[in-house]
């Protein structure tokens, strides 16, 4: 009679567990990249549980995602790696049925992402943003002169300019995949070349540049950009523009400027998707349709300072967000951009390596 | 009566091969298997519906491969050369500041004892990672240590010491310190004063009493401390990668790029399984060391 008991006791708490778990929604997004009253208000609206978790590189994503059973409901992911996670099979497609607020997605985004997920099938655009140069105006021109090239990528791939702002501090990003296309880029190359000969081209130009660059690293620019202790960083538009913020609320004399290199700068997306095993895609696509939300996705972009895939989202953003051309640039810019692809494991490895070469001479 | 003896010698070797030898193999198959773009990320995976045969169809599609591209690059038998360089080094330096400390406390009066060694485990209530993020603010060029030094005037310029090695060495030193105390710590209380006492009868001076006396009668504890600092600092990952620079050579950095970088699990398995090869023969040495040393006591 007891065992019988005890049983039934486990069964009812399982499935009491099982019912709290479907309540639950587990996103995973980069860290320091919505506004988090959005968060609550989500689960006001909703009457989801969230659990909101985040992580500061796409390779840790991937490996949760790779190694099956992650947990979560929606993951944000940037278009490269997407693709090649919906190559192996680790998210599950969209239903659109679901999806009430997907008209007010930008079209001009989608067509761009449409390389990376074709027809839209397993995500939706989150932000963009580009890949370029902050740097601290007042010390770059006291090294380099009035006309120091700050808009150019000669500022940091020739040699003569980095070996006079190697006093001041440069800082590039631990990120192959975001260096190789920009240093290939420079040279007049493909920068989403595959090729292991053309990838070979971009070595002696980052090994050049080498000595006079102080880390690689791809979030301590942030804080050493704005209190000064670098003077130039390669790095993402909208962590360069909160340093910018830092600056200015800090009021310490340091100015910062980005500026998406005139030869062209990398174009990348952030793209929100379900994982296959999602535990809960009722409340994943809830999710979703929330951030698409053009009043929504408006608040998240006021406060991190990056560009959405929203359109409808464009008239509520502030000034200081649709009308800066680091954060939108204008149509002119728009066109220099540049995508790249996924590289396969064979052109990873060669690209990782060949990193691991320029860093440390090995 | 037989039965117990055989359980309690079960538990264990259950215990090992639960813990060790299962993981292990898991290990090795993954270090045989080839790359893939699936989840998980390689190939061939064991199907268990298929029974004998699918094991078979797996092992036969197993192949060392991913060892004979290790041994092709020189990138991984310097990071091996370079980690055993560091481990080395910084195990050196632990034992110059851990035994002092030490047989400082071994020789504070008996009710200091308890504090002191509290003292000593006290840092270990502090997660391992806010103690080495925190070594960052100690070390940068705006740091306490450079702004004081020049506070002083013993240097005009900030020392470069944060992301070079001579970092990774203070941070595996001051965190593995403890590891190099206890056990020095605990054969210099055992250690009979009474013999040091008929050293100096005999005319011997106290220097030459602690060579020949004090020293050698705790190398047990000073060879247990410097495998417990040596064996985690040679896959120490950590430390290399929050206070090192970008030319820091060190095998646990090269084995995350694997993992991560190029999503190679195979070729990351295979670097661990070699860095387990070299680590067992000072496990083993210490397992003796150990087994010598419970004998000596008995």
């Amino acid at each position: 009679m007891f065992k019988v008991k005890k049983s039934a006791v486990l069964a009812a708490a399982v499935a009491t567990a099982g019912a709290g778990w479907a309540q639950e929604v587990r996103v995973y997004n980069w860290s320091d990249y919505i506004d988090e009253d959005l968060l609550t208000k989500f689960e006001e609206e909703t009457g989801f549980e969230l659990i909101y978790d985040v992580f500061d590189s796409n390779e840790v994503l991937e490996t949760k995602m790779l190694a099956g059973g992650s947990g979560y409901d929606v993951v944000v992911p940037s278009g490269t790696f997407l693709q090649r996670q919906i190559a192996a099979g680790a998210f599950q497609p969209l239903d659109m049925s679901k999806l009430e607020n997907a008209g007010n997605l930008w079209d001009v985004v989608q067509a761009r992402t449409e390389t990376y997920d074709p027809g839209g099938q397993y995500s939706i655009n989150y932000m963009w943003g580009t890949t370029g140069i902050g740097v601290n105006v007042g010390k770059v021109t006291e090294l380099l002169g009035e006309d120091a090239p700050i808009g150019s990528l000669d500022l940091v791939f020739n040699p003569e300019n980095m070996e006079k702002l190697a006093e001041c501090g440069v800082h590039f990003l631990d990120a192959p995949a975001e260096m190789i296309p920009a240093a290939l880029q420079y040279i007049g190359e493909d920068p989403d070349s595959k090729d292991e000969d053309v990838l070979a081209l971009a070595e002696p130009v980052l090994a050049a540049v080498r000595p006079y660059v102080q880390k690689f690293h791809s979030s301590e620019y942030i804080s050493a950009l704005a209190n000064g202790e670098i003077c130039v960083a390669f790095g993402w538009s909208g962590d360069i523009l909160q340093s910018r913020d830092r600056a200015d609320e800090a009021d310490n004399g340091v100015e910062i400027a980005y500026n998406a290199p005139s030869e062209g700068a990398l174009m990348w997306f952030d793209q929100m998707a379900i994982p296959v095993d999602a535990p809960n895609p009722e409340g994943a696509h809830a999710f979703l349709d929330f951030i698409m939300d053009a009043e929504n996705m408006a608040a998240a972009s006021n406060y991190v300072y990056y560009a959405n895939g929203n359109v409808a989202s464009q008239p509520l953003l502030e000034e200081d967000v649709i009308g800066d051309p680091a954060i939108y640039p204008d149509a002119e810019t728009l066109e220099t951009l540049y995508t790249t692809t996924p590289y396969d494991a064979r052109a990873q490895r060669f690209v990782t390596r060949m990193w691991t070469r320029i860093k440390s001479g090995t | 009566m037989n039965w117990r003896r055989i359980s309690l010698i079960a538990v264990p070797y259950l215990w090992l091969a639960a813990l060790f030898l299962v993981p292990f193999l898991i290990v090795f198959k993954i270090s045989l298997s080839d790359i893939a773009l699936s989840i998980p990320p390689y190939t061939p995976t064991l199907d268990l519906s298929e029974g004998w045969s699918g094991l078979r169809n797996m092992i036969s599609q197993l192949d060392f491969e991913n060892f004979e591209f290790l041994a092709d690059d020189d990138l991984y038998w310097k990071s091996y050369l370079s980690s055993l360089q560091i481990a080395l080094i910084s195990t050196f330096f632990c034992l110059l500041v851990g035994f002092p400390i030490a047989y400082g406390m071994a020789n504070a009066p008996q009710e200091w004892q308890p504090t002191l060694m509290l003292l000593v485990i006290l840092p270990f209530w502090t997660s391992f990672l806010i103690r080495v993020y925190s070594l960052i603010g100690l070390l940068s060029n705006e740091g306490m240590i450079n702004q004081f030094l020049m506070w002083l005037g013993l240097i005009n310029e900030p020392l470069t010491i944060l992301n070079t090695n001579y970092a990774v060495y203070i941070g595996i030193v001051y965190t593995y310190c403890p590891f190099m105390i206890l056990p020095i710590y605990a054969t210099l209380i055992k250690l009979d004063g009474s013999l040091l006492e008929a050293a100096e009868d005999l005319g011997c001076s106290r220097t030459e009493a602690f060579w020949r006396i004090t020293v050698p009668l705790s190398k047990a504890g000073i060879i247990a401390g410097c495998f417990l600092v040596f064996i985690p600092a040679l896959g120490e990952f950590v430390i290399p990668s929050l206070l090192g620079g970008s030319d820091t050579l060190m095998i646990g950095k090269v084995l995350f790029e694997e993992f991560f970088s190029n999503r190679d699990w195979p070729v990351a398995s295979a670097v661990a399984v070699i860095l387990l090869l070299i680590l067992i023969i000072p496990i083993v040495m210490y397992q003796r060391n150990e087994q010598r040393r419970i004998e000596a006591e008995q």
